[in-house]
Formats: C-alpha cells, sequence, structure tokens
C-alpha cells in the first residue's frame, strides 16, 4: 500500500491539485458573495468586519498549497511527467555545444578570438610602456622590444585570413556541413522516422520523476528525447573536432620559436648575472616573465580570423533555434511550471534538487515527516536516536529527584548510616531520604511525552512557568512601588535590549549546552516580557478603582490580588502570548547553536548536509507549533478575559 | 452622633515642575449632620472633587481637621463609601460579586453575603441580574450596582462625585428618584458633587454652590425640594417657580464666576 501511494505520488499530487483548485475557486466564489452581503450591514473600519470568516482563510491555505505546489514543480511533475526527462536531453544537445558556443559571439558579444586579440594588445601596449629604465642592459631592452614587436607580428598573422592553412579551411566546411546535417534531423522531428525511434529498455526500466533519489531519470523515456540524446551525442563529437582545431600557419610557427627562444635567452642572461643586485635580479625577473605571459597565451593557435569562423557561426544559430522550435510545448512547461532556474542547474547534471527549484516536494515532505514521525528507532525513525514525538514512561522518582537538590538532605540534622561491626549497613533517615533527593527510588512511573518536538517544547514551556511565575509579581510591584519600578528598571531596562541571540553564547558557556542553558536563556527571555506587561497592565488600573476598592474596605494585599492582578490580566496574557512567540523563535535559534536534541537541532543537522525536505519539514512544525500556541493562547484569552475591550 | 465636621480645611498642591503653588480649597468650614443630604455645585476648577477626595481619605489636607463623629479622617475607611462617575465596577466580576466585594474583603461569611447581595440588587432594582457581567450592563444598571456595592457595606456617610454624569436625561431621573428613596430608606448621610443645578436642587437638602481661586464656599442654601421629590414626580417640582427661581440664581452665580476665570486667564 505504502509502496503504491510512493510510486504514484505524482498522480495523487495531481488529483491533489485538482482538489485545491477547485476549494480555491469554490472558497474565492463564496468569500466574495458572502462579503456583498456583509458589505450592507457594516461601515468600513467597523472591526466586525473582521468576524468570521473562515472561508478565506481556507482559501489563504490553498493558496499556501497551491503555491508550494508550483514552485516545488509540483505541478509539472503532475501533468508533465515527461517534461523534466525531454528537457534533460535538450540540456545535453546544449551541453555537448557549449565548448564551440564559448569560442563564437552566441550568448556573448564578441568572438573569443576577438576578445583574445584585443585584450593581449592592450596588455602588450601598458607593459611596453612599464619598461623599466636602468634594470636592464641595452642590449636586453632591445632585446625586449623586438620580443614586442615580433608579439603583435604574431597577432597579425593569425588574423589574416589569406594566411590560414588550407587543412583548416577543409575541417570547418566539414563541421559546418555536420551541424547542417544535424540541424535537418532535429527538423524533421520524430514523427515521420521509419523505424521509430524508441527508448531504450534500460531507459524505460528507470524509476519515473519524482519517485525515487534520482528524481529526473536521464536516459531519454521518449521518442523526442531518444532524438535529442542521439543528436547530443554527434554534436559532442563535432566539438571535439573543432576543440582540437588549431591556426598556425608556418609564418606564425616561426615566430613562436623566435620569440621563445629570445625569451629564454633572456632568462639565462639574467640568472647567470650574478653581479646584479638581488633587487635589479627580481625587477628583470618579474618584467620577463610579464611578457612571456602573454606570449603564452597566443602560442597556442586558438585565435582565428573572424570572418573564417562566420559560417560555423551561422550553422550553430541555426541549430539552436531549431532546437528551441523542436522543444516545442517543452519551452512552456519549462517556463510556466518550473519557476527556478530550469531543470538543469550545472549544465552537466540534469537535478531539480539545490537551488534550481526553490521549494521541496509536498510529497518528499510528508515522506520525510513520516520517516521522522516513526517512533520505532530501530527501523530509521526518528532523527539521531530520538524521536520526533512520542511517549515514555518517566519515573516519578526523577522528577522528585530533580526538585529536591541533594545539599537539603545534608543540612538536615543527624548523621549518614555507617557500616557496622559485622560489615552491615542499616541506613539512617537520612541515607533515605538522600536516595530520594537523587530520584533512586521506586515511586512509580507516570506516561510523558518524549522526543525532539517535546524536548523543545519542554524548554520553552519550563522557562515560560518561571518567567511569569517570577516576571508578574516583580512587574506588578514595579507598576504600583516607586522603590520597585526604579530600583529594578535600570536592570531589566539593560538587559532586555540585548537580543537573545547576542546572550546565547555567554549563557550556553556558563551552563553548558544542555537543558538549562536554553531554559535560562529562555527564562530571561520570559521573564523581561512578562515584568514588563505586568507592569502596564498594574500601572493602568483606573484610580478610581483602586480608590474605591480603598473606600470598600479591601487591604492593600487584597488590592493587589483582587483589584490589579486582575486588571493586569488582559497585559499579562498578551505579554504570555508574545513571550512564547520570541521564546520559540530563541529556543531554536538556541539548538542551532548548540545541543543534541530539539527542533532546531534537526534544523542545523539538516542545513550542514543540505537536505531540503528536512530543513522544509523543521519549518513546518515550528511553523505549526507557533500555529498551535498561539490558537491556545487566543482561546485561553478569550474565556479568561471575556470583558477584555469592554470595561 | 457621626456627623461629618469640616474645620478650617484648607488643600495646596505645588506643581512638581515649577513649583507653582494653587490654592485648592481655604479654609472650609461646615458640619453635616448624620443623615443630612448635601449636594455641592460649582464651576470645574473649585475644588469640588478634592474636598470629597479628602472626606474619602484619598488625600490629606494641607491644613485644618476633617472629623466624622469621634474619628479624624485619616486615610480612606468603609464609613465612607463612594460612588465614582464612571461606575469603577469591576469589570472581571459578575454583578453580585461586585456587590459583596466589601463583604468578601471582610470575608463575611458566605451564606450572610448572599442574604445581603440579595437584598441590595432588589433594593437597586436589580434583582436577577447577580450573575450577569457587568460589561453587560447599560450605564444607569451600572450605577445601581457601583450603589448597591457601597451600601452593602453599611457605610455611614455616602460620597458621590458626579454620580450620573455619564447617563442619559431620563435614566438620570430614576436614578434621582433612587437616590432619593435610599437616602430616606436608610438615613445615610449623603454628599453628592454634581455639575447639574437642577440635579444639586433637587437632591440637596443643603447645597453649598462653591467658588474657585481660591476653592471655597461662596454660598449655602437650604432646601425643601429633596423632601418634597418624595411625594412627587420630579418633573412636577422642576415645574415650580421658587424651583426656577433658585436655579436661575444659582446660574447667574455660576455662570459669573465662569467669566470671571475666563477674564482673569
Amino acid at each position: 500500500m505504502l509502496e503504491w501511494i510512493s510510486y504514484h505520488r505524482a498522480d495523487i499530487a495531481a488529483v491533489l491539485i485538482l482538489v485545491l483548485a477547485a476549494v480555491f475557486l469554490w472558497s474565492v466564489y463564496y468569500g466574495m458573495r458572502t462579503s456583498r452581503l456583509r458589505d450592507k450591514e457594516q461601515v468600513f473600519g467597523d472591526p466586525e468586519r473582521t468576524s468570521g470568516g473562515w472561508y478565506w482563510a481556507v482559501c489563504g491555505l490553498t493558496t499556501i498549497l497551491l503555491v508550494w505546489f508550483y514552485f516545488s514543480w509540483g505541478l509539472a511533475r503532475a501533468y508533465f511527467p515527461t517534461a523534466a526527462n525531454e528537457l534533460c536531453q535538450v540540456a545535453k544537445v546544449h551541453e555537448a555545444m557549449s565548448p564551440i558556443v564559448a569560442r563564437l559571439p552566441i550568448g556573448s558579444r564578441y568572438f573569443k578570438s576577438t576578445d583574445l586579440v584585443v585584450r593581449n594588445s592592450e596588455q602588450l601596449e601598458v607593459i611596453e610602456a612599464d619598461l623599466p629604465e636602468g634594470v636592464f642592459t641595452p642590449a636586453q631592452t632591445r632585446d625586449l622590444r623586438q620580443i614586442m614587436v615580433e608579439t603583435r607580428e604574431l597577432i597579425a598573422v593569425y588574423s589574416d585570413p589569406a594566411r590560414v592553412d588550407g587543412a583548416v579551411h577543409r575541417q570547418l566546411a566539414n563541421i559546418v556541413g555536420t551541424l547542417q546535417d544535424l540541424t535537418v534531423r532535429v527538423q524533421g522531428g520524430v514523427d515521420n522516422l521509419r523505424p521509430a525511434l524508441r527508448p531504450s529498455s534500460a531507459a524505460l526500466a528507470q524509476t519515473p520523476w519524482g519517485v525515487g533519489d534520482e528524481e529526473i531519470p536521464n536516459l531519454p523515456m521518449t521518442a523526442r528525447g531518444v532524438l535529442f540524446d542521439a543528436v547530443a551525442q554527434d554534436v559532442a563529437a563535432v566539438s571535439e573536432d573543432f576543440l582540437t582545431l588549431r591556426n598556425m600557419p608556418p609564418e606564425a610557427a616561426r615566430l613562436i620559436a623566435q620569440i621563445r627562444g629570445d625569451i629564454d635567452r633572456i632568462k639565462a642572461e639574467i640568472e647567470a648575472d650574478t653581479a646584479a643586485s638581488a633587487e635589479i635580479t627580481e625587477a628583470r625577473g618579474n618584467y620577463v616573465k610579464a611578457v612571456e605571459r602573454i606570449f603564452r597565451r597566443l602560442d597556442d593557435g586558438t585565435i582565428f580570423p573572424a570572418n573564417i569562423l562566420n559560417e560555423v557561426n551561422e550553422a550553430v544559430a541555426v541549430m539552436l533555434d531549431e532546437v528551441a522550435r523542436a522543444k516545442g510545448s517543452l519551452r512552456v512547461v519549462d517556463a510556466l511550471f518550473m519557476p527556478g532556474f530550469g531543470v538543469v542547474k550545472t549544465r552537466t547534471i540534469c537535478i531539480e534538487q539545490g537551488s534550481s527549484r526553490w521549494l521541496p516536494k509536498p510529497t518528499d515532505v510528508v515522506a520525510k515527516l513520516s520517516l521522522l514521525a516513526n517512533p520505532n528507532i530501530e527501523e530509521g525513525g526518528g532523527f539521531k536516536g530520538t524521536r520526533l514525538l512520542w511517549v515514555k514512561w518517566l519515573a516519578i522518582a526523577d522528577v522528585v529527584g530533580f526538585f529536591i537538590p541533594d545539599g537539603v538532605v545534608d543540612v538536615l540534622p543527624g548523621g549518614y548510616g555507617t557500616h557496622d561491626a559485622s560489615g552491615g549497613f542499616v541506613p539512617t533517615y537520612k541515607d533515605r531520604l538522600l536516595a530520594l533527593a537523587q530520584g533512586e527510588v521506586n515511586l512509580g512511573h507516570v506516561p510523558m511525552l518524549d522526543g525532539h518536538i517535546w524536548d523543545s517544547l519542554f524548554r520553552v514551556l519550563v522557562a515560560l512557568f518561571f518567567g511569569v511565575l517570577l516576571g508578574v509579581p516583580l512587574g506588578i510591584y514595579m507598576g504600583v512601588s516607586r522603590f520597585f519600578k526604579s530600583f529594578f528598571d535600570p536592570m531589566i531596562e539593560l538587559y532586555r535590549p540585548v537580543p537573545p541571540l547576542a546572550w546565547a553564547p555567554l549563557i550556553l558557556t556558563i551552563f553548558g549546552i544542555q537543558d538549562d542553558g536554553k531554559i535560562f536563556l529562555l527564562f530571561m527571555v520570559a521573564f523581561a516580557i512578562m515584568v514588563i506587561s505586568a507592569r502596564t497592565g498594574a500601572s493602568g488600573t483606573q484610580i478610581s478603582k483602586i480608590r474605591a476598592s480603598h473606600s470598600l474596605g479591601a487591604s492593600n494585599g487584597q488590592i493587589l490580588r483582587h483589584v490589579i492582578l486582575p486588571n493586569a490580566l488582559p497585559e499579562i496574557l498578551t505579554g504570555v502570548r508574545i513571550a512564547i512567540g520570541v521564546c520559540w523563535g530563541t529556543l531554536v535559534a538556541a539548538e542551532m547553536l548548540a545541543g543534541t536534541t530539539g527542533v532546531g537541532f534537526i534544523e542545523n543537522v539538516a542545513r550542514t548536509v543540505s537536505d531540503y525536505e528536512l530543513i522544509w519539514v523543521t519549518i513546518l512544525i515550528m511553523g505549526l507549533l507557533g500555529l498551535l500556541f498561539d490558537l491556545f493562547m487566543r482561546k485561553l484569552i478569550s474565556i479568561l478575559i471575556p470583558w477584555r475591550g469592554k470595561g | 452622633m457621626a456627623d461629618l465636621v469640616c474645620k478650617n480645611l484648607s488643600m495646596t498642591f505645588t506643581a512638581p515642575t515649577d513649583g507653582a503653588v494653587v490654592e485648592a480649597l481655604k479654609d472650609i468650614n461646615f458640619t453635616l449632620k448624620k443623615g443630612e443630604l448635601l449636594s455641592v455645585l460649582g464651576p470645574s476648577g473649585c475644588g469640588k472633587t478634592t474636598l470629597l477626595n479628602m472626606i474619602a481619605g484619598f488625600l490629606n489636607p494641607t491644613a485644618g481637621d476633617l472629623t466624622l463623629g469621634d474619628h479624624t479622617i485619616e486615610g480612606p475607611g468603609v464609613e465612607r463609601g463612594m460612588v465614582f462617575q464612571q461606575g469603577a465596577l469591576f469589570e472581571w466580576l459578575t454583578v453580585s460579586k461586585n456587590v459583596d466585594f466589601g463583604l468578601r474583603m471582610k470575608s463575611v461569611p458566605a451564606s450572610e453575603r448572599k442574604k445581603l447581595v440579595d437584598k441590595w440588587l432588589d433594593i437597586v432594582g436589580l434583582a436577577g441580574f447577580g450573575d450577569t457581567p457587568t460589561y453587560q450592563l447599560s450605564g444607569g444598571m451600572q450605577q445601581r450596582v457601583a450603589l448597591a456595592r457601597c451600601l452593602v457595606n453599611d457605610p455611614d456617610v455616602i460620597l458621590m462625585d458626579e454620580p450620573l454624569g455619564a447617563l442619559d436625561a431620563l435614566t438620570r431621573e430614576k436614578m434621582q428618584s433612587l437616590i432619593l428613596e435610599l437616602w430616606v430608606e436608610t438615613g445615610k448621610t449623603i454628599i453628592i458633587i454634581t455639575h447639574s443645578v437642577e440635579e444639586a436642587l433637587l437632591l440637596g437638602q443643603r447645597l453649598f454652590v462653591m467658588a474657585p481661586r481660591p476653592g471655597r464656599i461662596h454660598k449655602e442654601y437650604k432646601l425643601k425640594f429633596a423632601s418634597q421629590g418624595l411625594k412627587q414626580s420630579l418633573r412636577d417640582i422642576k415645574q415650580k417657580a421658587a424651583f426656577a427661581k433658585v436655579r436661575e440664581e444659582i446660574l447667574t452665580m455660576i455662570w459669573n464666576m465662569e467669566e470671571e476665570i475666563m477674564g482673569g486667564a
């Protein structure tokens, strides 16, 4: 069953996309109809206009999913399953052609030969002007000038069409002829070929696009693909011929030999001149090297006269046009349904992973998520030996031991037991208490959540708990007491504006990379937010309410508890809501810095191995958990403070 | 017995920024006997609310004495109940929880609290609204809750700071009748501050017209309209020539004071 689903994931995606599109259209229709109805009731700006509207939420969600399918090429995969394979074959043609194209003004402005001529001539001028005075002997200076004159001559010889060897002309004509033949072949298409082109059995045996790890099968799986593949092989042969082609007239060979001889002679002279100072020798060496560098770029005969290459240029341009035309519908699929940088990322491998595609496939993400969510670690579930989210049996004694420090037992009266004369040991009450504090007693087990998600969640919740427990009272006192306000304000306002991540290295260094460091970091975040929100809430209490409660006989403590606290509750809960969000963000970043569990840890590992799907899965998990937090808080707020905004 | 005595009461405020001294009240003297209903009128800034806040104990006078019965007033206390312009209700509590707030603070047993709350809700006309959240009530009903919350504590003096200021005319008239009824039934001393001359005349057994700079009692009236209001409709009283005469007199008085302030400024 699972295998069937996995194999047909593209088809399933196709159906899903249709459903999503239908839901999208329906929600737009329904939403617009309802909006028209409600527009009659409410003026613009009335907050009531934001109530309800679940259909727009449906619309938004389907939009997100459709955009995801689109940018992950899910649409292309679902509806044009052979497109990527065919585009790969087209890419092979381009790839095979690329050495020729690199020398022609196709996709660039100049012939490679023109570039070489212009650049080297310019550099010759520069180096000629730079010839240093009083470094070389007069004879050497003369020789160097002579070398530069000869180098210019060499460029001129290369560029003269009259000097080009007959063999080169013949070879070029050959290449042009082959390219024209191939163009005709591409032009002919596949429909009228007898016998018809058939993909090889090896090609057909490939896993379809988007199922296996190979992603796009590389061997041609369609007739059109077979044609492009074959053409690509022929073009590769032509390319090889073209690359071996050299423009080396006898005059050029003579000049090259002469220049090389001169350079070698001057180098030998410099080496032999032991009387010269080290600086002079170095200056001479550098200059000669610069001259030689230019010469080296010219001695391989790769500069051709411009008009000699014109025919090749023409033939390649015509062929590429024909290839583009022969792509037919593939052009549309490529442009519209494969957003990003196209199927061929590196020009050598057909691949849709990496930056060529902006979002990983929804299907792969689901597959990755189900793999992660599998609680059976032996079967490869979980991540790095920890489950994603599951239940484990937690020893109550461990929890008790966590909350009772061992030191508490030490300070109790009495002593620990000692072994008696017969080698026996009778524990005293302190020994038993110590066992309790160290979690070494059996108090039974309770079910407890476990896994990466729970680890992250646990850190946030514990930090939030302490943040609220300590922050709210302090904030409220700061809202009602000049001492508390003025004494604590500078401390909190000094540490709060520092981004939590700036604290992270310090805190993690002090507390270590385990839970306590992260919890403390998050506690700092939550604490500051809770103090500020509780303080705002407390100081915002209407004076008449305070006075009324005084007149009703309430004591200061009662006013704090029964008037100021409930009055600050909306701000406090808003603070909790903000604190959850900020803690969550800080936590993930802290887990990415250090640690061995948690959602941020997963993403950090995924980042280092460039696991696209895994990164995306962790992003989704974080987003969903954040959403759940917020929905929970919203519900809590509406239950706890129904009077909000109505007082 | 439980008379409110105000002797040479003065209050000056010093602005913390420039040290400017404002004489909010100067040499206020009066004695309010138990069960009297005093209304206080005056242009804005004449120190009406300051006077009330001092009697409530929210402010300490700079000079002079305030005594209620045998006790000097030093801080707020349950024997002086307060009703504010905007209810100052605890919107997170239901009506009955608001009303029994004072009792809960004193740890009165639940059964007794319930009895008292039911009684007072019935008196102010809110029977059956005990479990309603206060934010769902109209302005008039909220003021009724505020009255009940104050009365359930059984204070000697009830201080009302423009209690009906935010209500519409009709509700206001009903509430005025309610205040008169409560006054007679409970025999409490009531001080009511108001902006409305009519209201001051209708409710006040005694009436202070206060003047600003420094805040002082400009003129005192002794009126019979309040006792009439118990037998007749308030609207009939307003029609009377005697009523109209005093009203015009006071209006002119306040008008002139306002003119003076504006001219002086």
